[in-house]
């Protein structure tokens, strides 16, 4: 008995040890290149990589923002997100509550053509995306951008805000219609407010999918004035020279910041609503 | 109630403007590659009818040929090493750790919400050996591995493998969570069950876990396989396709064919081909939903 109490003991000590290797494997890379950011370059070359920052370089980031044009891709990023995931959550809670709640012949057909585009891969699109753009006279323009990331958001989104709404009891809906709502107050009023964690799971969805897309940035803006993190971080070396690792590292970092402290706020919420794409979708 | 819920004008506000915007950008083009897919050379300049050529042109293309095998091989590891990882760390949280279990959640999801871009450059100079050791090379020849030193994404040998690792890593939180979660969904007793029943840990697994198990591993496979089989945002942060051809997707070929060299017809022929994997494949691990295993 006593011998099998100790094995046990043992055992667990070793599961520890290899749990928390797991840990460190997977977040040790990002620490280091905080700290590798902060480097200057002669350090690169006195002492072995993963030897910790001597000291607080800051000019590393100050570089990366004004020479590395990051404040400009910093507002591009943020700009194109944000109004497109203002109109992927108008557009999938209406959408959505057509398709579920309302009466129409054609209301199964429309959700399920909303449902294909879950498995339409972006590359397929692409080719006659940058013909329609060109001919309309909007590449090159951040309205390319926000309005593939609207389109190829609906899908999904509209997918998860179905799921929600089916389990919505009618009788809410029908108590406010019998004190006299029309559609547009219940929405408003009604449906919207208890929808509040579905759209919160679509917007975290769809914020780390717009914020990190690259090929829809790289294939139809080309001004270094239009450019979003993604696509301003992979030519970042060309204008710098493959050698300034500190600045490179310094606008690497610089595009996790907002994530890391997103993370650190809500991660809870975050883990939940990226999830969600994957289990109901 | 009904009249309300009926209301024509309505639900012609709520569904047509993103209908419209969603045909226009996402159904109208994958037809349209149809379309392109017929024709040889670039629109408005040299355009002309080519029948089934470009979709023959597939099977005869050495460079098309190389990128499949890319892709094939990385679906193949990055798909096992996602779930087969995340299913075994989320076991290990689930039946190990008594402490610290939302805290190491926390942890080992973080990668996951990093942009790939970053995440690529960060790789890049890890695996780095010019003109200074990255980190891995650094650790190696600190422990004194100096043999192992080698230039990871650099030479063909390593290259797809140093990716693929890149890719697991950034995932397996992922999975983890998501199968973390469906091991929570087991009441408790079936597992004591189980136990008193004189199961040991892998039978454990083999009989009782595994099947419960089932369609969240059937969800996640084909969450993976659909995400990698677009390879393209990580491969071209990290190995921009190279060294040579040992990194370059299905995804990368197509883009290089058409928005470099122009041959819209051809590219798009690749790019139906990318649809109808990414279809039949996912139809495919699908099919496991039903049959017994």
């Amino acid at each position: 008995m006593k011998k099998t109490k100790k094995k046990v003991t043992v055992k667990s000590v070793l599961i520890k040890i290899l749990i928390l290797c797991i840990c460190i494997v997977e977040i040790y890379p990002i620490f280091w290149m905080l700290s590798a950011s902060l480097k200057q370059s002669y350090e690169w070359s006195a002492y072995p990589a993963y030897a910790l920052n001597k000291g607080f370089y800051f000019q590393n980031y100050v570089d990366a923002w004004t020479r590395g044009h990051m404040a400009i891709f910093f507002k591009n990023s943020l700009v194109d997100t944000l109004i497109s995931l203002v109109f992927i959550v108008i557009f999938s809670v209406l959408v959505g509550f057509a398709v579920t709640k309302m009466d129409w012949k054609l209301k199964g057909v429309v959700a399920r053509y909303f449902q294909m585009g879950i498995m339409v891969p972006v590359a397929t699109a692409l080719i006659p995306l940058f013909q329609i753009y060109n001919r309309a006279g909007l590449y090159n323009t951040s309205w390319a951008l926000i309005f593939s990331y609207i389109a190829f958001g609906l899908s999904l989104s509209i997918y998860l805000v179905t799921g929600y709404l089916r389990s919505l009891p009618d009788e809410i809906m029908e108590a406010a219609v019998i004190d006299g709502c029309g559609i547009y107050s219940l929405m408003y009023h009604i449906v919207i407010p208890l929808m509040k964690n579905a759209i919160v799971t679509v917007l975290v969805l769809q914020f780390f999918f717009k914020w990190n897309d690259l090929l829809f940035s790289m294939t139809f803006v080309s001004d270094t004035k239009l450019k979003t993190v993604q696509t301003g971080l992979m030519y970042f070396s060309d204008e710098f020279g493959s050698k300034n690792w500190g600045a490179i590292f310094a606008s690497v970092s610089m595009s996790i910041l907002p994530m890391l402290i997103l993370y650190t706020i809500l991660n809870k919420t975050i883990i939940e609503g990226m999830t969600a794409g994957a289990v109901k979708g | 109630m009904k009249k309300v819920l009926a209301n024509k004008k309505a639900i012609a506000l709520f569904v047509l403007p993103a209908l419209i915007l969603y045909t226009i950008i996402v159904m109208l083009p994958v037809l349209w590659s149809f379309y392109y897919s017929l024709y040889a050379g670039t629109p408005g300049l040299k355009w002309e009818f080519a029948g089934l050529k470009n979709y023959m042109k597939l099977f005869s293309d050495n460079n098309f040929r190389q990128s499949l095998m890319v892709n094939l091989k990385y679906i193949a590891f990055v798909m096992l090493g996602q779930v087969g990882l995340g299913l075994l760390l989320a076991l290990m949280f689930n039946f190990w750790l008594t402490k610290f279990k939302s805290l190491v959640r926390t942890l080992v999801f973080f990668p996951v919400v990093l942009p790939t871009v970053a995440v690529g450059q960060l790789f890049a100079k890890i695996y780095e050996i010019q003109p200074n050791y990255g980190l891995l090379n650094s650790l190696l020849s600190g422990i004194g591995l100096q043999s192992l030193v080698q230039p990871w994404i650099g030479q063909a040998k390593t290259a797809l493998g140093s990716l693929i690792a890149m890719d697991v890593w950034v995932a397996m939180g992922f999975y983890s969570v998501i199968f973390y979660g469906a091991l929570l969904d087991i009441p408790s007793d079936v597992i004591e069950a189980g136990r008193i029943d004189g199961c040991g840990g892998f039978q454990l697994f083999r009989y009782i876990l595994a099947p419960l198990l089932r369609p969240m591993i059937i969800t996640s496979l084909t969450f993976s396989f659909t995400g990698t089989v677009k390879m393209f945002e990580s491969a071209l942060a990290l190995t921009n396709g190279g060294p040579g051809t040992a990194t370059r997707s299905l995804s990368m070929y197509m883009y290089s064919v058409s928005f470099t060299y122009n041959k819209v017809g051809y590219g798009s022929v690749i790019a139906i081909f990318i649809f109808l994997m990414c279809v039949v494949g996912s139809f495919i691990i699908g099919r496991f939903d039903k049959k017994e295993l």
